[in-house]
């Protein structure tokens, strides 16, 4: 993975000691907490209901050991034991004091991390696909070229006061891990006659006007990669809505312009920057790739797995994924375990998945958007000892992709933002559906949970999604379906009124019961809500 | 309004700017002023003559004059560029970088903290408006 050289280190530490500073001055009563508040946002640093949290950048979702032992002290250091891994490939911590953030940053950036963007109407953390450099299906790792944009955006000059914030996801499969098309810009790294590429999707976007993205540009080649990005961003810069924050995203612009006028105007302001020559040269591209070139893979490895175990067979079944090595598998370690909050990790639990990436799977760590974690490169032949030792953790949940892999939100318990709690609620489905047979006769069914209209637990991208809402004082939930955040994209409708929180486990249970009765063979719940619609679903419901 | 802060070798322009519509009407005045939502390019045709262009930032979130600033500059515009407005000590430093030379701040500046923001960041990523080299060109030459 990617290692700092003395610039970056630079950077980050110089923006250590700005915070420092801007910390001190606050403190001091210099700063008021308006002037104080965009200055803590650029660093992640957020005041929630009953505290500061902190969202510090995992970038990608790319981590090593030695700084995921680093979020565990952090963790026990200044926080209460744990932190959440967030859908943007982040983590979160809830319980923080204003006056150790400096700290916290200076430690973080003795292993290369940071908060910077993480917040603000800036560019954010690149998201990316949690298996790359191990899926099968990858035309190349596509790191690199989210590593690019990181340094590309990192205190970019013209784009740090945006209209509103600005989410890149980089994918290279077919199977689309990140919600690609969903975000304000999507690429997909491509090929065409031997040579790779990017393919420029714009305009996607959940929050309260949920749109997906549209193709701006079907080919362009890593040369013109950066300025064509900073034409993206400039033409949004300049003519984004400003008026209105719920109406600010590029996703408006793309749809207010067209498409293809966006793209037009894109192609316009592109020809004046490719002309200035601002960008890096392949020789930049090639130093960064270096640094995610495969590990030592071991070759003529046996394919072989024993299943005695039958606990651990289901986990195996379920959590475990092809990985492109043969002898090799890719590991999701599940943060979703019945009646647990989806995402949190203890600092035992995370030192935990340290040591089992150092010892099992070349010092790597991937966190997904989906709020697990993943060991991206196990032999076959450890998978049982990697199961055992997680199993001890409360860690083995064999639940990837089914109905209590839950995406929620903090929603109520942390936010100030919320109408309703999430998390209660995600932890009443999951009880109700705990049974493991259940879940996998069930099979794949991606329900996520939002604590108000800011969708930050993707409940549009759910197969069933669930929307906390504020009716007359008391919280009300209201119940979505058809939503993917995959290759194939959509977003879900709503079924009707809400129900409260007892009520929308009730109505869970009676979409899924229609779906076990209606499916065809191989149907995923998606596919039988697809092909007989909404009104069977609505006369399950409310009939 | 607090002091104007100014980086170039010549003095501060010092006649007032007129509004872009008066500029574009009449027009022999040597410095001009664009409000946030107006185009930076409407004043391509002129950038010979014009000493001053200030640009207002009428909140520090609203971030347009950093693209106006770099299109000025990128079509070769060598006169004086000055933000004015809600213009925040943090700011400043990127504002230089996409082109900016001078500021009229509405509100005073602490000095210290300024001059400290502008040394703070050694290295940069990207090329931008200014003369600094970024991280690549350091690496590879
Ligand atoms: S969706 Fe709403 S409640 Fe949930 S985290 Fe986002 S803003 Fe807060």
């Amino acid at each position: 993975m990617y290692r700092y050289d003395q610039y970056d280190q630079s950077i980050v530490d110089a923006r250590v000691e700005e915070f420092r500073d801007q910390v001190a001055r606050r403190l001091s009563g210099a700063l008021t907490e308006d002037q104080f508040k965009p200055l803590r946002l650029m660093n992640g640093l957020y005041l929630q209901l009953h505290a500061y949290m902190l969202r510090v950048a995992v970038p990608y979702g790319t981590l090593n050991g030695r700084q995921m032992r680093m979020l565990a002290s952090i963790a026990r250091k200044y926080d209460r034991g744990y932190g959440h891994f967030t859908t943007r490939q982040n983590i979160q911590f809830n319980w923080i004091e204003l006056a150790d953030t400096p700290d916290i940053l200076a430690d973080l950036s003795t292993v290369e991390m940071h908060a910077i963007q993480t917040s603000g109407n800036c560019i954010r953390n690149i998201s990316s696909d949690q298996f790359a450099g191990a899926a099968a299906d990858e035309v190349t790792d596509p790191r690199p070229w989210a590593e690019l944009l990181r340094q590309w955006s990192s205190f970019h000059p013209e784009f740090t006061y945006l209209p509103r914030k600005f989410k890149f996801a980089v994918i290279a499969s077919d199977e689309d891990r990140a919600a690609m098309r969903l975000h304000d810009i999507g690429i997909r790294i491509v090929e065409r006659d031997g040579e790779h590429g990017a393919r420029i999707f714009a305009g996607g976007g959940m929050g309260r006007t949920p749109m997906v993205s549209h193709e701006i540009k079907e080919f362009v080649p890593l040369s013109d990669l950066l300025p064509y990005l900073e034409a993206c961003l400039r033409v949004y810069n300049r003519y984004g809505r400003r008026d209105n924050m719920y109406k600010a995203r590029i996703k408006i612009l793309v749809n207010d312009l067209g498409a293809e006028e966006y793209a037009r105007q894109v192609e316009e302001e592109f020809a004046g920057l490719k002309a200035l020559d601002l960008d890096p040269p392949k020789a930049e591209f090639d130093r960064i790739s270096a640094y995610f070139a495969p590990p030592a893979f071991e070759t003529s490895l046996s394919d072989d797995i024993d299943r005695r175990d039958p606990d651990f067979a289901v986990w195996l079944d379920q959590n475990v994924r092809t990985h492109k090595q043969p002898g090799y598998a890719i590991a999701t370690i599940s943060l979703k375990p019945v009646g647990g909050i989806p995402g949190d990790a203890t600092a035992e639990q995370m030192e935990v998945m340290a040591a089992l990436a150092e010892r099992y799977s070349f010092d790597e760590l991937r966190v997904t958007h989906s709020q697990n974690v993943v060991l991206p490169h196990v032999r076959k032949a450890d998978l049982y000892a990697v199961w055992q030792t997680l199993r001890e953790a409360g860690l083995a949940e064999a639940n990837l992709d089914l109905i209590s892999d839950i995406i929620a939100c903090p929603g109520l318990d942390y936010c100030s933002l919320a109408n309703a709690r999430s998390i209660p609620v995600a932890q009443k489905i999951a009880t109700r559906f705990a049974d493991q047979k259940r879940q996998k006769e069930l099979g794949e069914l991606k329900l996520k949970i939002s604590g108000c209209i800011n969708a930050c637990g993707h409940h549009h991208a759910g197969h069933i999604g669930i929307l906390g809402v504020d009716r007359k004082g008391t919280e009300n939930y209201q119940l979505l379906l058809g939503g993917s955040g995959a290759e194939d994209v959509s977003l879900a409708k709503i079924t009707g009124p809400g129900f409260d929180e007892d009520g929308i486990v009730d109505a869970i249970e009676k979409v899924t019961d229609l779906y076990l009765e209606q499916r065809t063979e191989g149907e995923r719940f998606v596919d039988t809500y697809r092909r007989i619609g909404m009104p069977a679903f609505k006369e399950a419901i409310y009939g | 309004m607090a002091d104007l802060l100014h980086y170039r070798e010549d003095g501060p322009h010092e006649e007032p700017a007129v509004t872009l519509d008066a500029f574009l009407d009449q027009s022999n005045a040597t410095a001009v002023r664009l409000e946030s939502d107006e185009d930076a390019r409407a004043l391509l045709p002129y950038l010979d003559r014009l000493t001053l262009i200030e640009i207002s930032f009428p909140t520090f979130k609203d971030g347009r004059g950093y693209s106006a600033a770099r299109i000025l500059r990128e079509a070769g515009y060598i006169g004086e560029l000055r933000a004015q407005g809600d213009v925040l000590v943090d700011q400043i430093p990127l504002m230089r970088r996409c082109g900016f030379d001078s500021f009229h701040p509405q509100a005073e500046v602490d000095r210290k903290a300024l001059a400290a923001a502008l040394e703070r960041q050694e290295y940069v990523y990207q090329r931008a408006a200014d003369a600094r080299q970024p991280v690549w060109k350091l690496r590879h030459g």
